[in-house]
């Protein structure tokens, strides 16, 4: 009977897991980053300083974290990462006032601390990978992930233009829907295809990095603790079978 | 003072002993150890399904512990709170192990406080004479509720702030004086800093007060009955000549060593959590939530965290609003009424009648099912899913009294088995 009623309650424990992972959201594309390789994360903060923290702050960075993790000292900090008069233990805050950035875009550019925990990290390689020219919106650029962004294509020098192919399609309502096809190069960029593809990939995995700076150092603890809760459980159970020899 | 005498023969010899009766006589320490704990006599059956009343109290303490050293750098204030909560996480010493602990503790608390009430149902717990007893277990849940909901605020997330002004905005929805008593929970017209400062003193003082109190009255009113067991026999019935049921064994050392077991297993899954998912793929800490609440902008999809799921389920499967509060909030009022709906005299579901089976299991899996589709967003078949398992949630409790009134039951042993 309890085995029965455990394998039920196994089941129904499964159930709405095994319905979430058939259920499919719009397609993202898959970023491969990889948390755990430090020269990634290092091309990857090189490349957020130099293209995004012109705009976007990440204030809850602090630079002394970032050096013991990424293993780099002060002066390779201070040499390579950090441009704007900002001392070891300060965090990644920027001088462009809100207010002012607001009426530039037309919104404020978001702080990054924590968009590789919001948005994750395929949904920030997607966003990067398919900016496209579109003489309607006011920055020139539209893109796939995020319809209507107001963010220009700051990679573009580096990727090159593309133009997004989309044909028409019917759905149930009878209603006609844009649906993305390809993209086709317009102009060449500085870097290969494949190359900023890497370029990409590094800043996200920086990005993921940052979200939750802590997570490497707590996977890797979560062994040790399992371990040392695997022999408590031992010595638990031996101390239950032998106060329960006697029990029936 | 006949009590006091009694246990002062506890101790014998040495200087511990004599500070041991010194206090015995000033104050009933042994012999609440003996009533509560060594003298306590439990069923020898407990199963699996025993587990999750310590572990229910294991997790409280657990809430209670990070939750002081979380208010020690938490700052509820709607320009601070979001921030001090990354100031745990990044900069306070081993804060984000703190903060990952108290986030997994919330759901970990509701997966076994569901599980300890299914098996109340399961096994007739909440029986004569245990009514009570499942009634403070059912305030012990609606506050847990309140608290979960209220905590839920502080990190000031995008889900925090739109998940409290849907579910405060519910109250709305009261004829007369419900726009009223929305204001008056918000304190403002939306949620806002005065909300925010007033949940947090909630979630910190007010209602872990009650929930303390609820739980000992919980644990005092099981004791005077005794606990019930997977056979539901009644093991005061047949005692021994020193008046100890023969089916029973002291908690301590029998159910303390054993627990112990049980308790590592459950830190084990715990610390699996903390350590490798700690957002468990968005069901304990949702991913919109890790951008700040901003009110000019509502998230497209606004769903509560999954342990409040089912009922939000039933709320959207009625059309319209007032109706919607009114069944949600009877799917928690039917709650506390089963020692009353249930006419069956058999207390554990091995005794009992298919019927009830199929009913209990119906119910259990509409229950989870509810809980799925609260989490989507609704479209047609969903909605009328949430309906159709919204119809078997209450079928359950409604038609009890007929199906469990002339229930075909086997007979009941005088001992407990062990029919695993």
């Amino acid at each position: 009977m309890v085995n029965r009623l455990t394998l039920l309650f196994v089941i129904l424990l499964a159930m709405p897991a095994g319905a979430i992972a058939a259920g499919g959201s719009q397609t993202l594309m898959h970023a491969n980053n990889d948390l755990t390789n430090t020269a990634s994360l290092r091309r990857g903060a090189r490349n957020y300083v130099n293209y995004c923290q012109g705009c976007h702050s990440a204030s809850f960075v602090r630079y002394n974290q970032l050096a013991k993790d990424l293993q780099l000292s002060e002066s390779q900090m201070l040499e390579n990462l950090m441009f704007t008069g900002d001392r070891i233990f300060d965090t990644m805050t920027i001088a462009m006032p809100a207010d002012e950035a607001s009426a530039w875009f037309g919104r404020t550019p978001p702080d990054l601390s924590l968009t590789g925990r919001s948005r994750g990290a395929d949904w920030l390689y997607t966003y990067l990978m398919t900016f496209y020219v579109d003489e309607k919106s006011p920055v020139g650029s539209n893109n796939l992930a995020l319809p209507g962004a107001s963010m220009p294509h700051v990679l573009w020098e580096l990727q090159g233009l593309q133009r997004a192919v989309f044909r028409d399609e019917l759905d149930d309502g009878g209603n006609v829907h844009k649906v993305f096809e390809d993209f086709e190069p317009v102009t060449q960029g500085s870097l290969t295809p494949r190359e900023y593809e890497q370029f990409v990939r590094d800043i996200v995995n920086f990005l993921a990095y940052i979200g939750e700076p802590v997570q490497l150092k707590r996977r890797a603890m979560g062994g040790w603790v399992l371990a040392f809760l695997l022999v408590f459980f031992v010595l638990a159970l031996l101390l239950k079978k032998e106060y329960w020899s006697d029990v029936r | 003072m006949k009590h006091s005498k009694a246990s002062a023969s506890q101790y014998t010899g040495g200087r511990l002993a004599a500070f041991g009766n010194w206090i015995d006589d000033r104050f009933p320490m042994s012999k609440m150890w003996r009533e509560h704990v060594s003298e306590y006599y439990a069923p020898k059956n407990f199963n699996f399904w025993y587990y999750f009343g310590v572990l229910s109290m294991v997790v409280l303490v657990i809430q209670i512990v990070t939750g002081i050293f979380l208010t020690m750098n938490y700052k509820p204030s709607s320009a601070e709170a979001f921030a001090s909560v990354e100031y745990i996480m990044r900069d306070v010493e081993w804060g984000w192990l703190i903060r990952y602990m108290h986030s997994t503790g919330a759901s970990m608390f509701f997966i076994v406080v569901y599980l300890h009430m299914f098996r109340g149902l399961m096994y007739g717990s909440f029986k004569k004479p245990r009514e009570l007893l499942w009634v403070f277990g059912m305030l012990i849940y609606v506050a847990l509720m309140a608290e979960a909901f209220m905590g839920y605020l502080l990190p000031w997330g995008q889900m925090s702030y739109w998940g409290a002004q849907v579910i405060v905005s519910l109250f709305g929805a009261i004829p007369v004086v419900g726009e009223g008593l929305a204001e008056w929970i918000r304190g403002d017209f939306y949620i806002s800093d005065i909300t925010l400062n007033r949940f947090f003193a909630l979630h910190v003082v007010a209602v872990p007060l009650v929930l303390i109190m609820l739980v000992v009255a919980h644990i005092l009113a099981l004791h005077e009955v005794g606990s019930n067991n997977p056979d539901g026999v009644d093991i005061k019935k047949l005692k021994d000549e020193d008046g100890i049921p023969l089916d029973g064994i002291a908690f301590h050392p029998y159910y303390t060593t054993k627990d112990l077991v049980g308790i590592t297993v459950f830190l084990a899954i715990f610390a699996a959590i903390i350590f490798f998912a700690p957002e468990m793929g968005g069901y304990f800490l949702e991913h919109a939530n890790f951008e700040p609440a901003d009110p000019l902008k509502t998230p497209e999809h606004i769903a509560p965290v999954w342990y409040f799921t089912p009922f939000y389920a039933i709320l959207r499967a009625i059309p319209n609003k007032l109706g919607g509060v009114v069944l949600m909030g009877m799917a928690i009022v039917v709650l506390f009424l089963l020692p009353w709906l249930d006419k069956c005299s058999v207390r554990s579901i091995r005794y009992r009648s298919t019927t009830f089976k199929v009913a209990l299991f119906s119910f259990a899996i509409s229950f989870v099912a509810l809980g799925w589709l609260g989490l989507q967003k609704p479209t047609s078949t969903y909605t009328w899913l949430s309906r159709f398992f919204t119809l078997v949630y209450f079928a359950f409790f409604i038609l009890m009294p007929f199906y469990t009134r002339n229930e075909k039951t086997k007979p009941v042993p005088d001992r407990v088995t062990y029919h695993g």
